[in-house]
């Protein structure tokens, strides 16, 4: 009983001492939106304006620049941690360890998908997505983009102690990406053609709990690994 | 029995075992291949519907299969190094990755050259095809993960962590870039044009994947002996050998 | 013999598939050969020196 309750407090702790820190520093944030934002506006520029080439790529853009914006701000997950040798201390405490990432996977998840969440109806007006696709691209992405930093977290998990870990970090990731990829987009592009996309959705969340529960598993491990 | 594959974790025993067991298991790929290739071109009729080019099909079916067989070979490895930290193991799994990466690029050639007589161009996004381009990008993640850690027992520990975590994910990208597929594509071509294979034309194919599964068998172990050779060269045994010791 | 080079107008197509196959198996085959006697001859070579200098 007393331990459950020191581990909840543990993991408020450390969630909260995260979103402090990502507040201070508010380029953390700001930083993976904007690029966000940039990449989805290439895609007009490079491809032409025409309003039904533009609804008919809304949804793989939006997801695919999600994909990079997320994989940009991974890093930031554990390297802070890691430079300054509070992720060893992690590491050493008492509690389940991969609760303690849960916490930190979710504070991630907080500074770098919520807004990228909240930003995207503006992109989906700037793409010319239809309204009825908006609420589904909500939720594909309420859905979707906690999967990006769970699984995430492994690959940064198992880079964090390399010089050069940025460029294989994304070599390890972005394939493990792909169905979150094809679910989130299929699910948006279904919506814009006015069909229920129930099928989508319940397949994301599927592929969220099992995330939730293998990803901090094997972050754990891929820590120890990495910091022995 | 057990204590045969105890001996056979011990570095110096596997070096040796490995060196007697690698020319036979190469003579024995040799002969399949060479009957095989027989078969396969010569003796095996033509198809009726795509003509002599799904002969590739000896070629293309083994590739893809040795593919998901080599990287299976590298989940069981990584399982024990993870659980026991076999050091076999993780030599094994270092020797398999450039191998898998080699069949998997094989089979995706391959079919780019069965697929522009068949389909009229080089490259469709079917979803065989697809499941086996991001089943090369895992390999080619892993050999790069391995190849930027500095320590490599380290280094094998990680991408042993990495090859668990793609095998969860290899059923379900597989899955869903069918799903994606069958919702893009429509009915996608049948690649054998029959319901049931001439025997004719299944005893080659047999054959030349029995011929790969020999030939990985066979250069897995002479690849891991010389990465035994170099994680192990500072050892007493590895300066005890003939090669090393001079006569 | 003419016939069977052609296979049937598919010739590039059989014969490239083949001929990479081929040479992606002798190129693994080579590599581990090379790769192991080099190091036994770096090997040999700094024990010889090792053995020299004490």
């Amino acid at each position: 009983m007393n331990g459950q309750r020191s581990l909840s407090r543990a993991f408020l702790a450390l969630l909260r001492r995260d979103l402090v820190l990502a507040v201070r520093q508010r380029s953390e944030i700001g930083n993976p939106l904007l690029f966000f934002l940039i990449v989805t506006a290439m895609f007009p520029l490079g491809v032409g304006s025409k309003p039904q080439l533009l609804q008919a790529m809304a949804p793989g853009v939006i997801w695919v620049a999600a994909l990079l914006a997320a994989l940009l701000s991974l890093d930031a997950i554990f390297r802070s941690d890691f430079e300054d040798g509070s992720l060893e201390q992690i590491l050493l405490s008492a509690h389940p360890v991969s609760v303690l990432i849960l916490a930190k996977v979710l504070a991630h998840w907080l500074i770098t998908g919520l807004p990228l969440l909240l930003v995207s109806p503006l992109i989906g007006v700037l793409l010319n997505l239809p309204q009825g696709a908006t609420a589904t691209l909500l939720l594909t992405l309420a859905l979707g983009t906690p999967i990006l930093s769970l699984v995430g977290a492994i690959g940064v998990a198992l880079t964090v102690g390399l010089r050069k870990g940025g460029i294989i970090l994304s070599l390890l990731v972005l394939p493990l990406y792909v169905p979150v990829l094809i679910f989130g987009s299929s699910a948006v592009q279904t919506a814009a053609a006015g069909i229920p996309v129930t099928g989508q959705l319940s397949l994301l969340g599927a592929l969220l709990l099992l995330a939730l529960s293998l990803s901090p598993v094997a972050t754990a491990s891929a820590l120890r690994i990495s910091l022995s | 029995m057990m204590k045969f594959f105890h001996k056979l974790g011990s570095p110096p025993y596997f070096y040796g075992f490995a060196g007697r067991l690698a020319p036979w298991l190469g003579i024995i790929c040799l002969i399949l291949l060479v009957i095989g290739l027989y078969d396969g071109l010569v003796v095996a009729p033509t198809d009726y519907q795509q003509g002599e080019s799904y002969r590739i099909i000896y070629i293309h079916v083994p590739a893809a299969w040795m593919s998901l067989f080599i990287y299976m070979v590298m989940a069981v490895c990584a399982v024990l190094t993870m659980i026991w930290r076999v050091k076999i193991a993780e030599v094994i799994a270092t020797a398999s990755a450039p191998l898998g990466a080699s069949f998997t690029f094989l089979a995706l050639v391959t079919g780019s050259l069965w697929g522009k007589p068949m389909w009229g161009t080089w490259w469709v996004w079917d979803g065989r095809l697809t499941s086996e381009l991001i089943l090369l990008f895992l390999y080619l993640g892993i050999i790069a993960l391995y190849n930027a850690v500095e320590d490599k027992r380290t280094a094998a520990r990680s991408t042993a962590v990495l090859t668990l975590v793609g095998v969860v994910n290899i059923p379900i990208i597989h899955y869903s870039v069918i799903w994606w597929n069958t919702l893009h594509q429509g009915p996608t071509v049948t690649k054998l044009g029959a319901p049931s294979i001439d025997p004719r034309m299944l005893i080659p194919l047999l054959l030349m994947a029995m011929a790969f599964q020999f030939y990985y068998f066979a250069v897995v172990l002479m690849q891991a002996r010389a990465e035994i050779l170099e994680r192990e060269r500072n050892t007493a045994w590895v300066q005890q050998l003939p090669e090393v010791n001079g006569p | 013999m003419k016939e069977f080079l052609y296979m049937g107008g598919y010739a590039f197509y059989v014969w490239t598939s083949y001929g990479i196959a081929m040479a992606v198996l002798i190129i693994n085959l080579v590599l581990p050969i090379g790769r192991r006697r080099r190091l036994l001859a770096d090997i040999a070579r700094k024990a010889r020196r090792a053995r020299r200098s004490s």
